[in-house]
């Protein structure tokens, strides 16, 4: 199977089935997405699909291949967008975490809403951390790098 | 000898915490791990103001067992307090030699030396010097005195300041947790283990058994021994799915010592306990008015966002030393422990610290870390075990619940006349290197079988389940009763703030009944037995910055609470104030804290750990209960166990009063009580009901609104 992850094309011989979240993380060398609970409640493995903040861990691959020309971003890879890059500077500026292990899928949470509507009101922000956990409560410096990337976006 | 810090009297030597180099830098060694509440940047700040560097001068190497020194756990919010006095102490002394050595090759007083970017300067010459050039001059292999003078807090430039932490960065790039570390030729393993703690392996056939878990695609390797039993394989995607099939083949004998879960106010009174007078001062006043009031808190789980993860490599050294990466709170005691449930020396173990997923006590790194140990020592490869979601909520210890009643009287003038406080709950402490014996859940599991420990709470002061037992107020007659239960249902250690979550819950909640009967302000009825000024500043601090209950702004459902504790009784000051509405459920609309923690080291980190110690503990006051049927825990999963989402997280306002001259504070666990009181107090403001169970869920609110 082939596909884009991180600008880059990679095969990769895995089976089907398996979530894309292993893929990622053993066969491709991107840590940043991480395992919770592999059942798609806590979104820590929480990745770009073709602009769309997916669940890695409840993603099989042959879903993500059967696409035409996909397009994945993780952490690694949205350091290199222009609205990736400002919302991890945001959540950098505020400190907006504490153990750091749920934050990467949230910035790609984030990313994705920030692309879709960049200056979305305090439902749709909601909405998008709806399917994500934080257990340090680092949640009210996670809402504010959020406004603070609105911000530097819609100046 | 001087009063030196507990944790140089146990590293004596400077070498043992200084280091000049790598490059240009300077290392600092610590005991005090990252646990992610920031205590990298406060350790850097301190000893970069004592050593008179950059923060980028200063490399800190904490929780190796080859090179750190053993400052014991990371816990209790002591790492500022004794890790923080450490490096201090360390810091000022290598700065005294240099500063010496630096005074001979200018040829300067030494007390016109300074020393700024690690560079030495005097007005009384134009050439310098600096830590790197002196380097050969200056012999660190020697004790500590504690005789160096420490620098002013008045002078403090780096210390004081918010220093970004310089562990985010990488973890908000890609690999960075222990999760994320591998090793060439590393294979994965996952351990098997019932839905609780003390289920063995239903009797099997060994070799039958290895077979047919050999037999599923993905295992390579299956390591049994007594009723620890570890499936293993190079793909960790095939072995979690093999896993799946495993947990199919596998049964397991029903829970030893599992009672039927009922509500905690009836079910501890009625558990063995051994019960003590631990404090008691001041004689009874003749009451006019008396009241009594019975509170509880229920087993909580760690819920840790990432489950526990370690790597152990058995070849990596001469004569097969056993390296373990682990996230830890203490890895000189795991490195003893493993070393000691495998019958190797210390020296043959190392245990290296690597960031986790949040921790917040004694959960499953340690355990973790021994199975991978065990199974690699086993395959005689290096391994990678994470436990899965389930195995995180049943198998990491709880903390334990804790019902604690209060009796009190009042005199004629609305002040407190006696005071009998009563605690029961099982030991908040059960981590390896506490009392005797092995702490590892797998060294209980394995053939010949480590036997577990008995259970020992912490006394007083510190205290286990009496932490924070002692209301902090001037009462002219106090007893606090420690009914100790000698045996827990469930797995039970540290959580976060100990017993201190219950006991100010109780007394925080029961003050504001006693206020109640004498129609005062609880506000007013606090400050009336408070003369500490610290206490009274914040609690008039946290009622300014809230507005306090201005008479004629109240809204129909929506209420006002406070909470105050001083951790422990002896560390950080908190106030908390919250506004709630209460409709079908509890909302939490804002919180407001005002701590005084002593000289402040980094304000935003501190005000981080206070934020998230409130929403935390929100998470617990309004939502969290593990639950458990005759067959073991049922909370496994995040359905079972749901903690606060994002829609549910008030507003927070963090209000710090810095004090210079007072010694810093830990805070980390500050806030976890006083917020669960003042929620309850404003649900109390709210609907003139008192909830006195936690978690005061919408079916516990609707059940106590029924019954008044
Ligand atoms: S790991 Fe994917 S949602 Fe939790
Ligand atoms: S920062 Fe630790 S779980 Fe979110």
């Amino acid at each position: 199977m082939s596909f884009k992850v991180n600008g880059r094309t990679v095969e990769v011989d895995a089976d089907p089935d398996a979530p894309l979240l292993y893929v990622l993380r053993n066969d491709l060398d991107f840590k940043g997405s991480r395992f919770g609970c592999g059942t798609g409640h806590c979104g820590a493995c929480t990745v770009l699909i073709d602009g769309h903040a997916v669940q890695s861990c409840t993603t099989p691959l042959w879903s993500v291949s059967s696409a035409p020309n996909p397009e994945i971003l993780t952490i690694e890879g949205l350091i290199a967008d222009p609205i990736g890059a400002l919302v991890r500077e945001a959540f950098l500026d505020e400190q907006a975490a504490q153990c750091g292990y749920c934050i990467n899928g949230i910035i790609v949470s984030v990313t994705a809403l920030l692309k879709r509507i960049p200056n979305p009101s305090q439902a749709e922000i909601l909405e998008a951390l709806s399917r994500h956990l934080c257990r340090c409560g680092s949640h009210v410096r996670i809402l504010r790098a959020v406004d603070s990337a609105i911000r530097m976006l819609t100046p | 000898m001087k009063d030196l810090p507990s944790s140089i009297q146990k590293s004596p030597r400077l070498n043992q915490w200084i280091a000049i180099g790598p490059g240009k830098q300077i290392t600092a060694y610590s005991g005090k791990v990252e646990l992610g509440q920031g205590i990298g940047a406060a350790l850097t700040q301190i000893a970069c103001e004592e050593l008179g560097l950059t923060p980028q001068q200063l490399q800190l190497v904490a929780g190796h067992t080859g090179c750190s020194p053993d400052e014991l756990w990371t816990a209790g919010s002591q790492s500022i307090e004794v890790g923080g006095a450490a490096l201090r102490c360390a810091g000022a002394q290598a700065r005294a030699l240099f500063a010496r050595a630096a005074a001979s090759v200018l040829g300067v007083a030494e007390e016109s030396l300074r020393v700024e970017r690690g560079i030495f300067s005097s007005a009384q010459t134009q050439r310098v010097t600096d830590y790197w050039s002196l380097a050969g001059e200056v012999d660190l292999s020697v004790e500590i005195t504690g005789d160096a003078p420490l620098r002013s807090p008045c002078d403090y430039r780096i210390a004081g300041l918010s220093l970004a932490r310089p562990d985010l960065p990488a973890k908000l790039s890609g690999a960075a947790f222990v999760h994320d570390f591998a090793l060439p030729g590393m294979l994965h393993a996952r351990v098997l283990r019932g839905p609780h703690t003390s289920c063995r392996l239903e009797p099997v056939a060994k070799e039958a058994l290895a077979a047919a878990l050999t037999a599923l695609p993905g295992v390579t390797a299956v390591v049994h021994s007594g009723n620890f039993l570890a499936i293993a394989g190079a793909d960790e995607e095939e072995l979690v799915r093999a896993l799946v099939k495993a947990q199919k083949i596998v049964g397991w004998t029903k829970p030893q010592k599992l009672c039927v879960q009922g509500e905690i106010e009836e079910m501890l009174p009625a558990m063995a306990c051994e019960s003590s007078v631990v404090h008691l001062a001041g004689a009874p006043q003749t009451p006019v008015t008396q009241h009594r009031a019975r509170y509880s808190r229920p087993y909580l789980a760690h819920a840790s966002i990432g489950p526990s993860c370690a790597v152990a490599d058995p070849s990596g050294g001469p004569s097969s030393h056993l390296t373990i990466w682990s996230h830890t709170q203490g890895p000189h005691f795991l490195r003893d422990q493993i070393a000691s449930a495998l019958g190797r020396e210390k020296n043959e173990v190392d245990v290296i610290h690597m960031p986790g997923a949040g921790c917040y006590g004694h959960n499953g790194a340690d355990d973790v870390a021994f199975d991978a140990a065990f199974i690699a020592e086993m395959l005689g490869t290096p391994v990678r075990v994470q436990w899965m979601r389930e195995d995180e909520l049943s198998h990491s210890p709880f903390g334990s619940a804790s019902l604690v009643e209060i009796e009190a009287g009042l005199d004629a003038g609305g002040k407190i006349s006696s005071w009998h406080l009563q605690v029961w709950s099982h030991t908040h402490i059960k981590r390896p290197g506490w009392d005797e014996g092995i702490n590892l859940l797998g060294a209980w599991a394995i053939e010949p079988a480590i036997p577990e420990p008995k259970d020992k709470d912490v006394s007083l002061p510190a205290g286990g389940g009496q932490r924070n037992a002692i209301a902090i107020y001037d009462l002219p007659h106090q007893a606090v009763t420690h009914h100790f239960i000698t045996r827990s249902p469930l797995r039970v250690s540290a959580l976060r703030s100990l017993g201190a979550y219950a006991n100010t819950f109780a007394i925080e909640s029961f003050l504001d009944e006693l206020a109640a009967k004498v129609e005062t302000d609880p506000v007013t009825f606090r400050l009336r037995h408070l003369a500490d000024p610290r206490a009274r500043a914040v609690i008039e601090a946290v009622a300014k910055a809230s507005g306090w209950r201005q008479p004629g702004a109240e809204i129909a459902n929506t209420g006002m609470g406070i909470g105050f504790g001083r951790y422990k009784n002896r560390s950080a000051y908190c106030a908390v104030v919250a506004r709630v509405r209460v409709e079908e459920k509890v909302h939490v609309e804002k919180v407001w804290a005002v701590v005084d923690a002593g000289r402040v080291v980094n304000p935003d980190g501190l005000t981080n750990q206070i934020e998230g110690g409130i929403i935390q503990s929100l998470s617990w006051t309004l939502k969290e209960a593990v639950t458990w049927s005759e067959s073991g825990i049922t909370s496994q999963t995040w359905d079972g166990y749901p903690i606060l989402t994002f829609d549910e997280v008030p507003e927070v306002e963090v209000l710090l009063l810095d004090r210079i001259d007072e010694p810093s504070l830990g805070c980390g666990e500050a806030a976890a009580g006083p917020t669960a009181a003042a929620v309850a107090n404003a649900v109390a403001h709210a609907l003139g009901v008192r909830a006195r169970h936690l978690p005061l869920t919408a079916e516990r609110l609707t059940r106590l609104i029924d019954e008044t």
